[in-house]
């Protein structure tokens, strides 16, 4: 250990990791030199306390939705047996792949008046009321439907891990099964739910996409008016990055809430699970949320675009989805790298600094992607400049470098999460032991870390690939030229109202993001499905 | 091990700096910014090429990404030229010194003055109509008038807007602050938000679907969303309104483009620029949106014809960025989400 002080040379370039990611940040800081005091008090006046309401409300909404959804699926399928379990422990992952926006326009397709569910019920039960498709509450389960997965995820990572016998003695020293589950499994897996959480959240605070087609204002809503109204990309930046306060309160009860656990492996997972009663209806459920959030919305997609006839798999498509990999790909590579680097380092050396830094490293997600994207263009471009000065014409914006900085800052706090996570598994006393025994530094790393680590990296590495892969602002404002994706695809055919053309990428993208969702689960699955459980 | 992390942490890094470098653009080549979308802008540029041999490399986005892209780039932007829709956000980009302005005879003599900078930095190409769009139904075009008429206690409860967010309801409400003053502007946006039958649309194709399943009888619509939808389905029953025929006349709008300043082939964007505004690109420009080409001399398309003639309002469209700021602010003192 070292002394608390003192900083190393790794210890320097943590620092200097946060500093780089701070750069965007501190550029949008940056807005507040100028005051634009007459937007302020024309935002304060009319619409800013609504949105605060409507954010506040949706957060709450959207924490009690993928709590509900993401806990209550995870307990059933770690310790409850059902039919199509198996299956659907898996499936249940498969609308991470869904772009929240995709989602929302599904479902405001399906649900407004004109829609066929309304036309329906208007024909057979005119009785009933109308109701609105774009009621807040619609916001809220969309959003809760696409971002449960993270929670669920996490969740049954976490009561997988605590095996059948803490439970039975729990139930053994007189507790009831559902007392045992309040009192013994759910504080055991907070850690993991409140990470999950907080991802959620923070997805939350930085949607545009998902809240604008359903017309609910929220805090971006204030943001972007004051960017693309008012024209005042200053008053967007300040107000973006007050949204950095929500995101900082937010973390640190995350942070709160893991320091208190210890995590604990109970050796030999039990995979024994209790059949309920109503074994059928835990099954029904779980099909209910798996047909709501991804079977409906992609049969909607595939009838568009069969409707359309429009899946032109030219050459040109086939490019879009090729850069859409790639991206994705190199993104989730160079996320994956650098949170190892912290993650080493905040284990190896801990010092506050330190701490400090990788806290900062990981605040970018809940910025929305265009204002952080904006930030970065700032900074890239005032650094070409000081070159530009010192007679170095080096082009830096709008170049990869650019874009896979941006999904760095975005998407650090994903990736994290589970690296280091994976890190913590590999207690110091098995490397202690490991070069007692003799073995190699290279050795260690080779027989200790890398299987011991190997699930958690793969997760953060599909994690960040899904999520780079959906990824909309940043994508449109730095790409390169040529470097279209399907999501720019996408936006390029919803910002003129076409959405029904837009159903080929929307699908495309949906299917291509099953690629790394099915790698993750059918590993796990096989882990835990192996013989010995 | 620790070294093995920062071996690949590092390799990672330089690896991305080697795939970053972007060449840059070869003087037989043009860039341009476009928030007009890709399936639109493609066939004018392959064309273009075509004709004249002249790459172009072009960008999709948002106007106010891009706008804030070429501020950023200053006078390293590689960017010879700005295409975007709505004379709003051309406004803009001029206003914030990012387009230079262009003496050209071919462009004053194709493209009407209204519907061009008055200091020549932006030029339009297409012509867009927001007008009324009614069901047959229901209503009696007889009791059709103005925009201002939807103020009117008659239309409680049969009204559907699309949100004020969308910049095209933000040119509508400049040209009115311009014609009537932001009083009985705010009085007539006031009537609007009272006679909505229901929570403001995010698109027009969604708000004459309402109409049509009976949610509400009048909207607000973008001609050529008008003109998608009966395409699909010419059995639809929806008409168009010219809206202030005996007034102002209907609110026009454009989209539009400009040289950017620090443009690195000023002459070649030009030649662009000027080719845009002649016949066979405008045809290519306009028939493809079915919206109006701003080349008098070009008749639209078929379809766009039958919907019949009108006269539009003459004010110049910089208004609409001129007031857009206003028009904003009044329409949430209205309360028009």
């Amino acid at each position: 250990m070292r002394t608390r002080g003192a900083l190393s040379a790794s210890g320097a370039s943590v620092l200097l990791l946060a500093l780089l990611v701070l750069v965007p940040i501190v550029v949008l800081l940056a807005a507040w030199q100028q005051e634009q005091w007459a937007t302020w008090q024309h935002l304060l006046d009319t619409v800013l306390w609504r949105l605060v309401g409507n954010t506040l409300f949706l957060m709450v909404g959207v924490s009690a939705g993928v709590l509900l959804l993401g806990v209550s699926l995870a307990w059933c399928v770690a310790t409850l047996e059902f039919p199509g379990r198996r299956w659907l422990q898996w499936a249940l992952l498969l609308p991470m792949a869904m772009p929240a926006y995709v989602l929302a326009f599904v479902m405001v397709d399906l649900l407004d008046y004109a829609g066929p569910i309304q036309t329906f019920l208007r024909q057979w039960l005119p009785m009933l009321p109308d109701f609105s498709a774009r009621h807040p509450l619609w916001v809220v389960i969309t959003l809760s439907l696409v971002l449960y997965p993270y929670v669920y995820m996490l969740a049954r990572l976490a009561f997988e891990a605590q095996g059948r016998a803490v439970l039975e003695q729990a139930r053994i020293l007189g507790d009831t099964a559902s007392s045992a589950f309040f009192r013994v499994a759910l504080p055991m897996a907070r850690p993991g739910i409140a990470a999950g959480l907080a991802l959620a959240l923070m997805e939350t605070l930085a949607d545009f996409g998902a809240v604008s087609i359903f017309n609910f204002d929220t805090f971006t809503t204030a943001i972007y008016k004051s960017w693309y109204g008012l024209f005042n990309l200053q008053a967007a930046a300040q107000l973006a990055s007050l949204l950095l306060l929500f995101v900082v309160v937010a973390l640190w009860l995350e942070r709160r809430g893991r320091s208190r656990a210890r995590y604990s492996e109970i050796g030999g997972r039990q995979t024994l699970r209790s059949r309920p009663r109503l074994a059928w209806g835990v099954t029904l459920f779980a099909f209910s949320v798996l047909f709501m959030a991804f079977l409906l919305p992609v049969s909607r997609l595939l009838y568009w675009v069969i409707d359309n006839g429009l899946m032109q798999v030219d050459a040109r498509f086939l490019n879009l989805i090729w850069r859409t990999f790639l991206l994705g790909t190199m993104a989730a590579l160079l996320v994956l790298s650098l949170a190892g680097w912290l993650a080493w380092v905040k284990r190896h050396q801990p010092s506050r600094s330190v701490s400090v830094a990788v806290r900062l490293a990981t605040l970018g997600y809940a910025l929305p992607g265009s204002v952080l994207a904006v930030g970065i263009m700032i900074s890239f471009s005032a650094v070409e400049g000081w070159l530009a000065d010192l007679g170095l014409g080096i082009v830096l914006v709008s170049t990869l470098a650019a874009l896979l900085l941006a999904y760095v800052v975005r998407f650090m706090a994903v990736g994290f999460g589970p690296v280091e996570n994976a890190l913590q598994q590999v207690r110091p006393s098995l490397v202690e032991a490991a070069r007692t025994l003799g073995a190699s530094s290279a050795e260690v790393g080779r027989r200790v870390y890398v299987p011991m680590m190997l699930p958690g990296l793969l997760t953060a590495l599909l994690l960040v690939g899904i999520d780079v892969m959906k990824e909309m602002p940043a994508t449109l404002l730095l790409r390169p030229f040529g470097w279209d994706t399907l999501a720019v695809r996408i936006y390029e055919l919803t910002a003129e109202g076409e959405w029904q053309r837009a159903a080929a990428p929307a699908l495309t993208l949906v299917l291509l993001g099953l690629i790394p969702v099915m790698v993750l689960t059918r590993r796990r699955a096989e882990r835990l499905d192996s013989p010995q459980g | 091990m620790m070294r093995a992390i920062a071996t690949v942490a590092a390799a990672a890094v330089m690896l991305t700096g080697l795939w970053a470098c972007s060449e840059p653009a070869a003087e037989e080549e043009l860039v341009v910014y476009t928030s007009r979308n890709d399936h639109l802008i493609k066939p004018v540029f392959d064309a273009y090429t075509e004709a004249t041999g002249v790459k172009i490399r072009y960008i999709t986005d948002n106007a106010a990404a891009l706008t804030a892209r070429l501020q950023a780039e200053g006078e390293r932007s590689p960017a010879d030229m700005l295409i975007t829709v709505d004379a709003g956000n051309l406004w803009n980009a001029a206003d914030k010194g990012l387009l230079q302005p262009l003496d050209s005879q071919v462009l004053a003599a194709n493209v009407p003055a209204e519907l061009t900078d008055p200091e020549n930095r932006w030029f339009g190409l297409t012509v867009r109509a927001r007008t009324l769009v009614y069901s047959p139904e229901r209503v009696d075009p007889a009791a059709l008038s103005s925009y201002e008429a939807l103020a009117d206690p008659e239309w409680k409860g049969r009204l559907c807007l699309r949100t004020s967010k969308k910049v095209y309801n933000q040119s509508l409400v400049a040209t009115m602050i311009q014609r009537l003053g932001e009083e009985k502007t705010e009085e007539i946006v006031r009537g609007w938000v009272a006679n909505l039958a229901t929570d403001v649309f995010s698109n027009d194709t969604a708000l004459m679907e309402a109409i049509v399943a009976g949610q509400c009888d009048v909207g607000i619509v973008n001609t050529y969303y008008f003109g998608r939808m009966k395409q699909d389905n010419p059995q639809l029953p929806l008409s168009l309104f010219w809206a202030n025929q005996d007034s102002s006349g209907v609110h026009v709008n454009i989209s539009g483009a400009g040289i950017t300043r620090h443009a690195p082939r000023p002459e070649k964007a030009r030649d662009l620029l000027e080719w845009m505004s002649q016949p066979e690109a405008q045809k290519l420009l306009a028939d493809r949106n079915m919206e109006y080409p701003v080349n008098a001399a070009v008749e639209p398309a078929e379809e766009v014809a039958s919907w019949g003639e009108f006269q539009s309002d003459d004010l110049n469209v910089s208004v609409a960025g001129a007031l857009q700021v206003d028009a904003v602010k009044l329409m949430d003192r209205a309360g028009y989400r």
